[in-house]
C-alpha cells in the first residue's frame, strides 16, 4: 500500500499540471479543470493501490477528468451555457495561434505559464497560482518556497483565481510583441519551480529533480520560442549549471553535501559546457541581467578545480552587479559567504551580522547555518552552536537538519576541554 | 463581458479639468471606440469644482459638503463602458485612451449577477 502510494503521487506530480493545463485549453475554465483534476486524481487514489497503475496514467487521469467535467457541465445547465459563450467570446478575442514557422505546437502548459504570470495578478500572486497549477506543488510548499505561512498562501491563491475568472484574464500566449514585456514574469515562475525541485523545501527528500528537470524543460521551449532573449539564456544556462551538480550534492544516504566538499568529478561535464555556453550568451550584445549575472556566478564555481582555486573575486564582483541590478537580503547573504572566501570568516561575518533583523531571512535556515559556519571557523564554538540550533529549527527537510546536526555535533566537539 | 474603464487624471487645472490631453484627442479615440463596435456608454464628467459631496449618518441626517477637492491626487474625470471579449483587450483599449498617458486608468469587470 506505502509503495503503491508513492508510485501514484510520483505519477500526479508529473501529470497534474499537464492534465490540468489540457482541460484549461478544452474548457476555458481554471475552476472546472482544477476540480475536475483534483476528483480525476481521488479516482486514481482509489482505483490504482488495488488495481495497479494502469499503462497510460496520463491518458486514464484525462479521460476520467474530462468524463467528470461533462458530468458536471450536465448537471449544471447554466454553467455548461455561461462556459459555452466565455469559449465562443475567447475565440473571438484569441483565434488559436499558429505554430512556429517548422517548429512545433507551443505545449499547452505555456498558455497557463502566461496567464499566472499575467501582469494584471499581483507579482507574488502569479508565481504560487503557477507553482500550484502548473508543477502541482501543495498549498504548504508553496507557502514554503515563499517563507509564508499555508494559511496565508491558500487566501493568495484562492485570491488570485477569483481574479482570473471574474476579471476574466485570458488563458493564451501572447503575441510576439507583447513577449518581451511579459517574459520577467514567466522567468521567475520558472525559476521558483526549479529552485523548489533543486532544494525541496520540506519531507525526507532533500531534492526534486522531477521539478527542476520540468522546469528546465520548460526553460528549453522559452528558449526556443524566444532565442534572442538573453535572460531566457540566462535562466536555462544558471538551471543547468546547478543542476550539473545533482549527483555530488547528494551523499549515498541522502544528506546534502555542500559546495566545499563535492566530488567534482561527479559533475555533468556536457551540461557544465552547454551551461556556460549559455550564461555566455546571456552577457553578450547588450546590458546583463539578474539570471545572466546567476549564471556566470554558477559558470565560475562550476569551471573551477576546487574551493581554493575558484575565482572568489569574481564571485564578488558578479555578486556586487546582481545586487545593484536585482538588490535582496539573499543575494546579500551569498555575497557575505563570498566574501568569507575572499576575505577571511570575519569580514563575511560583519556583512551577515548587518542582516540581523531582515525580514526575508526571518525563518530563511541558510542565514543562521551561514553565521554559523562563520563563528565555527573563528573559533566561537558556543555561538556557533547556538546558531546552528536555530537553523535546525527552521531547516525544512530531513536531510538538511541531519546535516546541520553532524556540523553541531563537531561543533560542540571541538568546545570539549 | 463588460469592463469600466475609470479615467484618473493626476493633474488638474484651475477649475479640476484634466490637464494635458487635447479635445482632439478624445475625439479620436471615442470615434476608435465607437467604431470598435465596442460602446455600451461613456461619459466625460464636467469639472472638479462642481462635484457636490453627499454624507447620511446613522440617525438618517444629511451631510452635504461642496467638494471633494485638494486632498484627492486622482481625480475621476470621466468612464467608458466597453464590451470586450476578455481583460486583456480591455486593458489594451485602457492603454489606447488619451487619460493613460495624463493619468491612468483604472479597469474594473463590470458585476455579472446572473444570466
Amino acid at each position: 500500500m506505502g509503495e503503491a502510494t508513492t508510485s501514484v503521487e510520483a505519477v500526479f506530480r508529473e501529470e497534474r499540471g499537464r492534465l490540468l493545463a489540457a482541460l484549461v485549453r478544452r474548457f476555458g475554465d481554471l475552476d472546472l479543470a482544477e476540480e475536475v483534476t483534483s476528483e480525476a486524481i481521488e479516482a486514481a487514489l482509489a482505483h490504482w493501490p488495488a488495481d495497479g497503475v494502469p499503462s497510460k496514467p496520463g491518458a486514464w487521469l484525462m479521460t476520467t477528468a474530462r468524463r467528470k467535467a461533462v458530468d458536471r457541465l450536465r448537471r449544471d445547465q447554466a454553467f455548461a451555457a455561461r462556459l459555452a459563450i466565455l469559449q465562443v467570446e475567447a475565440d473571438r478575442a484569441d483565434p488559436v495561434p499558429a505554430p512556429e514557422p517548422g517548429g512545433e505546437l507551443p505545449d499547452e502548459r505555456l498558455q497557463l505559464f502566461f496567464t499566472c504570470a499575467h501582469p494584471a495578478l499581483a507579482a507574488e500572486d502569479r508565481t504560487a497560482l503557477t507553482l500550484r497549477c502548473l508543477a502541482g506543488l501543495t498549498t504548504p510548499e508553496v507557502a514554503r518556497a515563499f517563507l509564508v505561512e499555508s494559511a496565508t498562501m491558500a487566501k493568495r491563491i484562492t485570491r488570485a483565481k477569483k481574479k482570473i475568472r471574474e476579471a476574466r484574464i485570458p488563458f493564451r500566449v501572447p503575441g510576439a510583441d507583447e513577449l518581451p514585456g511579459r517574459l520577467p514574469g514567466v522567468l521567475q515562475v520558472l525559476y521558483s519551480i526549479f529552485t523548489e525541485g533543486y532544494a525541496a523545501s520540506s519531507g525526507a527528500n532533500l531534492q526534486r529533480l522531477d521539478l527542476a528537470e520540468e522546469a528546465i524543460r520548460l526553460a528549453r521551449i522559452l528558449r526556443r520560442l524566444l532565442p534572442a532573449e538573453r535572460e531566457v539564456a540566462g535562466l536555462l544556462g544558471l538551471m543547468l549549471l546547478v543542476h550539473a551538480r545533482r549527483d555530488a550534492r547528494t551523499g549515498p544516504g541522502g544528506e546534502p553535501v555542500l559546495l566545499d566538499d563535492q566530488d567534482r568529478s561527479r559533475w555533468d561535464a556536457p551540461m557544465i559546457t552547454d551551461g556556460s555556453e549559455l550564461a555566455v550568451a546571456a552577457l553578450t550584445g547588450g546590458p546583463p541581467g539578474p539570471y545572466g549575472v546567476q549564471a556566470a556566478i554558477a559558470a565560475v564555481h562550476d569551471e573551477a578545480a576546487d574551493l581554493a582555486s575558484t575565482d572568489w573575486a569574481q564571485i564578488v564582483a558578479l555578486y556586487d552587479v546582481l545586487h545593484a541590478l536585482a538588490p535582496s537580503p539573499v543575494v546579500r547573504l551569498n555575497r557575505a559567504a563570498a566574501v568569507a572566501m575572499r576575505d577571511g570568516p570575519q569580514a563575511g561575518l560583519d556583512l551577515l551580522d548587518a542582516l540581523a533583523g531582515e525580514p526575508l531571512l526571518r525563518g530563511h535556515h541558510p542565514y543562521p547555518a551561514a553565521r554559523a559556519d562563520l563563528l565555527h571557523r573563528l573559533g566561537r564554538h558556543a555561538e556557533a552552536a547556538a546558531a546552528y540550533r536555530e537553523a535546525i529549527g527552521l531547516a525544512g527537510t530531513e536531510p538538511e537538519r541531519a546535516m546541520l546536526q553532524r556540523r553541531l555535533d563537531a561543533t560542540e566537539r571541538t568546545d570539549q576541554p | 463581458m463588460k469592463y469600466m474603464l475609470l479615467i484618473m487624471a493626476n493633474s488638474v487645472d484651475d477649475n479640476g479639468g484634466a490637464a494635458g490631453c487635447t479635445v482632439e484627442d478624445w475625439m479620436a479615440y471615442d470615434k476608435e471606440v465607437q467604431d470598435a463596435g465596442i460602446m455600451v456608454s461613456g461619459e466625460s464628467l464636467a469639472d472638479l469644482v462642481t462635484a457636490t459631496t453627499v454624507q447620511v449618518a446613522a440617525d438618517g441626517a444629511r451631510t452635504v459638503t461642496d467638494g471633494p477637492f485638494a486632498e484627492t491626487r486622482e481625480v475621476l474625470g470621466g468612464f467608458y463602458v466597453i464590451d470586450v471579449p476578455d481583460l486583456d483587450v480591455a486593458l489594451d483599449w485602457a492603454a489606447r485612451c488619451p487619460g493613460a498617458r495624463d493619468g491612468a486608468i483604472v479597469v474594473r469587470p463590470v458585476a455579472d449577477f446572473g444570466a
